[in-house]
C-alpha cells in the first residue's frame, strides 16, 4: 500500500508539473498562437509583446491578464480593449486617465505612459490582443501607433 | 484506503500548488475605530513620489514624469533646471530630501533616472543643486549607475541621511536579478553611502574589496523604495519590494549581504518558485516580510504626540491595496498591523511634517495631511 501512494505521489508530481507550466505566459501564448492561423509578422509581434509585457505591465496586470478587480482593470476578456483599440494606444503612449468602464467594473485611476516606443507599444498591443483567449482585431502596426497623437 | 490515497495526493498537489511560502507573521487588521480626518493639503498631483518640507512652509514635490513643483499658498510653481529625465517603466523624476544643515547651505539631493553614459537606455542617477527663486541652480551629479538599461524596473531611489552626516541612497536591482544584487563590482541591487559632496567615505566596507563599487554600503536587495534614519539608533531602515509575496523591512547594516535572489520569501510573479531558501548563513533576515506583498512604498517613523497611539510606530504607503499601513513595534518586533486611509488611491510616499501631523502622497489624489480628532 505504501508503494501504491508512493507511486500515486510521484504521478501527483508529474501531474503538478504540468499544470505549473501551462500557468506560464509563454505557454499561453504559445497555444494561443497554435489555435489560429496567423501572419508570420503578427506571430513575432506577439513574441516580443510578451517580452514588453512581462517587463512593464505583469506587475500590475498579472500574468493571466486578470488585473487586480477594482484597481488594475482586466485585460484578458477585456470589453474596454476589444472596444477602444485607438484609445487603448493612446493610454499607453501617453498614460490613462479618468473613469473607464471595463466589464461592468467602474475604474477611476491613472496609469501612466511607461515611456514605450512605437514598436513596443505595437507589439504588446498584439501580445494583448491575442492571449488569454483574446482575439481581438487585425495588427496593430508602428504605423498606427506613431500616428496617434 | 483508495481514498486515502486520493486524499494525499490532492493535498500534495495544494502544497505544491501554495508555492507560496509562509504568510506573513502578523496580519493587516482594518481599523476598530476611525479616529482622523483627511485634508488635501496639495491638490490634482498624478504620481508624486517624494516631497519635503522648506523651512518656510513650502513643500518641494516630485512628479514621475518629470515635474519638480513648488507648492505654497496653495499656488503651484514648476521648478527648472532639472537635468533631463529618462522616462521609462517604473523610472523618472523620483525621491527628493533635503540637506540636514539646508536651512545654512540650501542642498537639496534629487534622484531620477537618467540615459547618461554609454548602452541604450538608463538607469539611477543622484544630484544636488539648490533653488534659487523658480530655478535649480549649482547642479552638481554626485552618481550615476552603470550600465545603461532599457528594462522598466527597480531603480530604488529613495534618499536618507544618518545623524553623522552620511548620505544613503538605494538603487534597485534594475530587473536583472541573477547578476546585479549579489555582484558588488556592479551597480544596482545596492545601499549606497557618500558624504554629502558625492565623495566616498574613507571608511566604507568595500574600499579593499577589487573592483568593488566603493560607494555600496549593504547588498543583496531588489527594489527599495523606503528608507528612514531610525530617531533613536540612527540606523538607516528600509523596506524594499518582493517578486510575489517577499516584500521586506531590512535595518541596515555596513557590509552585509541581504539575500536577494538567493534567499526570498516570495516567488515569481508567474507563481512558480526561483528559490526553496529563506535563510542562508551569511545572509541577513528582514525584521518583516509581507507575505502576500503590498508594494510599500514610503515610509515614516512617527515621534510626534500628535496622534493618540501612534508614537513610535512606522508608517508604510501600500501600492498595491491603496492603503497606508500602520506598524506597531515591540521591540524591533512587528506586533501589530492597521490599515489607514484605506480606499483612497495608492500610497507613493509618506512623511512627518515639522509640524507633527502626518503627510501622505496619493496617486491620482495628492497630499494629504492627517488630522485626529480630538482625544
Amino acid at each position: 500500500m505504501k508503494l501504491l501512494s508512493f507511486v500515486f505521489l510521484i504521478i501527483g508530481i508529474f501531474l503538478m508539473m504540468f499544470f505549473n507550466s501551462s500557468y506560464d505566459t509563454q505557454y499561453t501564448s504559445y497555444k494561443t498562437l497554435k489555435s489560429q492561423s496567423q501572419s508570420k509578422e503578427l506571430k513575432e509581434s506577439i513574441k516580443r509583446g510578451n517580452t514588453v509585457y512581462s517587463d512593464f505591465c505583469v506587475s500590475c496586470h498579472l500574468p493571466n491578464g486578470n488585473g487586480v478587480n477594482k484597481i488594475y482593470p482586466p485585460l484578458a476578456n477585456s470589453d474596454y480593449l476589444e472596444a477602444n483599440r485607438y484609445a487603448s494606444i493612446k493610454g499607453l503612449k501617453f498614460g490613462l486617465k479618468g473613469k473607464i468602464k471595463v466589464n461592468g467594473v467602474e475604474y477611476n485611476k491613472y496609469m501612466p505612459p511607461m515611456g514605450l516606443s512605437a514598436e513596443e507599444i505595437a507589439d504588446v498591443m498584439n501580445y494583448m490582443n491575442h492571449s488569454w483567449g483574446n482575439t481581438f482585431g487585425k495588427i496593430v502596426t508602428v504605423v498606427e501607433v506613431s500616428a496617434i497623437k | 484506503m483508495k481514498n486515502s490515497n486520493l486524499l494525499i495526493i490532492i493535498s500534495f498537489i495544494s502544497i505544491v500548488a501554495c508555492a507560496q511560502k509562509h504568510k506573513s507573521i502578523v496580519i493587516a487588521e482594518d481599523p476598530t475605530t476611525i479616529d482622523y480626518t483627511t485634508e488635501v493639503v496639495v491638490p490634482k498631483l498624478d504620481i508624486p513620489w517624494g516631497f519635503v518640507f522648506l523651512p518656510d512652509g513650502a513643500l518641494l514635490i516630485t512628479e514621475k514624469a518629470g515635474k519638480l513643483i513648488h507648492f505654497k499658498d496653495g499656488v503651484k510653481t514648476n521648478i527648472d533646471g532639472l537635468p533631463e529625465v529618462y522616462l521609462r517603466g517604473q523610472g523618472g523624476l523620483m525621491d527628493i530630501e533635503l540637506h540636514p544643515n539646508y536651512s545654512e547651505n540650501g542642498w537639496l539631493y534629487i534622484t531620477y533616472s537618467s540615459s547618461d553614459g554609454e548602452g541604450e537606455g538608463g538607469n539611477t542617477a543622484l544630484i544636488r543643486a539648490q533653488l534659487i527663486d523658480t530655478k535649480l541652480t549649482s547642479v552638481e551629479r554626485l552618481y550615476k549607475a552603470e550600465p545603461n538599461s532599457k528594462r522598466g524596473q527597480h531603480f530604488g531611489s529613495r534618499i536618507e541621511f544618518d545623524n553623522d552626516g552620511y548620505l544613503y541612497f538605494s538603487i534597485g536591482d534594475r530587473g536583472n536579478r541573477d547578476v546585479n544584487p549579489q555582484d558588488i563590482t556592479r551597480d544596482c541591487g545596492k545601499i549606497y553611502r557618500i558624504n554629502d559632496d558625492g565623495s566616498i567615505p574613507n571608511n566604507n566596507p568595500f574600499l579593499e574589496f577589487p573592483g568593488a563599487k566603493t560607494a555600496i554600503y549593504s547588498y543583496g536587495h531588489r527594489n527599495p523604495q523606503g528608507m528612514i534614519c531610525h530617531p533613536d539608533t540612527g540606523e538607516i531602515w528600509v523596506h524594499e519590494h518582493g517578486p510575489r509575496g517577499g516584500d521586506e523591512i531590512n535595518r541596515i547594516k555596513k557590509g552585509k549581504n541581504f539575500g536577494w535572489p538567493l534567499i526570498s520569501y516570495g516567488i515569481n510573479y508567474s507563481g512558480t518558485s526561483f528559490t526553496d531558501d529563506t535563510y542562508l548563513p551569511g545572509m541577513e533576515q528582514p525584521l518583516f516580510y509581507w507575505v502576500p506583498s503590498i508594494a510599500p512604498s514610503g515610509m515614516a517613523y512617527v515621534t510626534s504626540d500628535v496622534y493618540k497611539d501612534w508614537k513610535n510606530n512606522l508608517l508604510i504607503g501600500s501600492l498595491k491595496f491603496e492603503y497606508l499601513e500602520r506598524l506597531v513595534l515591540d521591540n524591533n518586533k512587528v506586533v501589530k498591523r492597521e490599515k489607514l486611509l484605506e480606499g483612497m488611491g495608492r500610497v507613493r510616499n509618506v512623511r512627518q511634517g515639522p509640524d507633527g501631523y502626518i503627510y501622505a502622497s496619493l496617486e491620482s489624489i495628492g497630499i494629504l495631511k492627517i488630522v485626529p480628532n480630538k482625544y
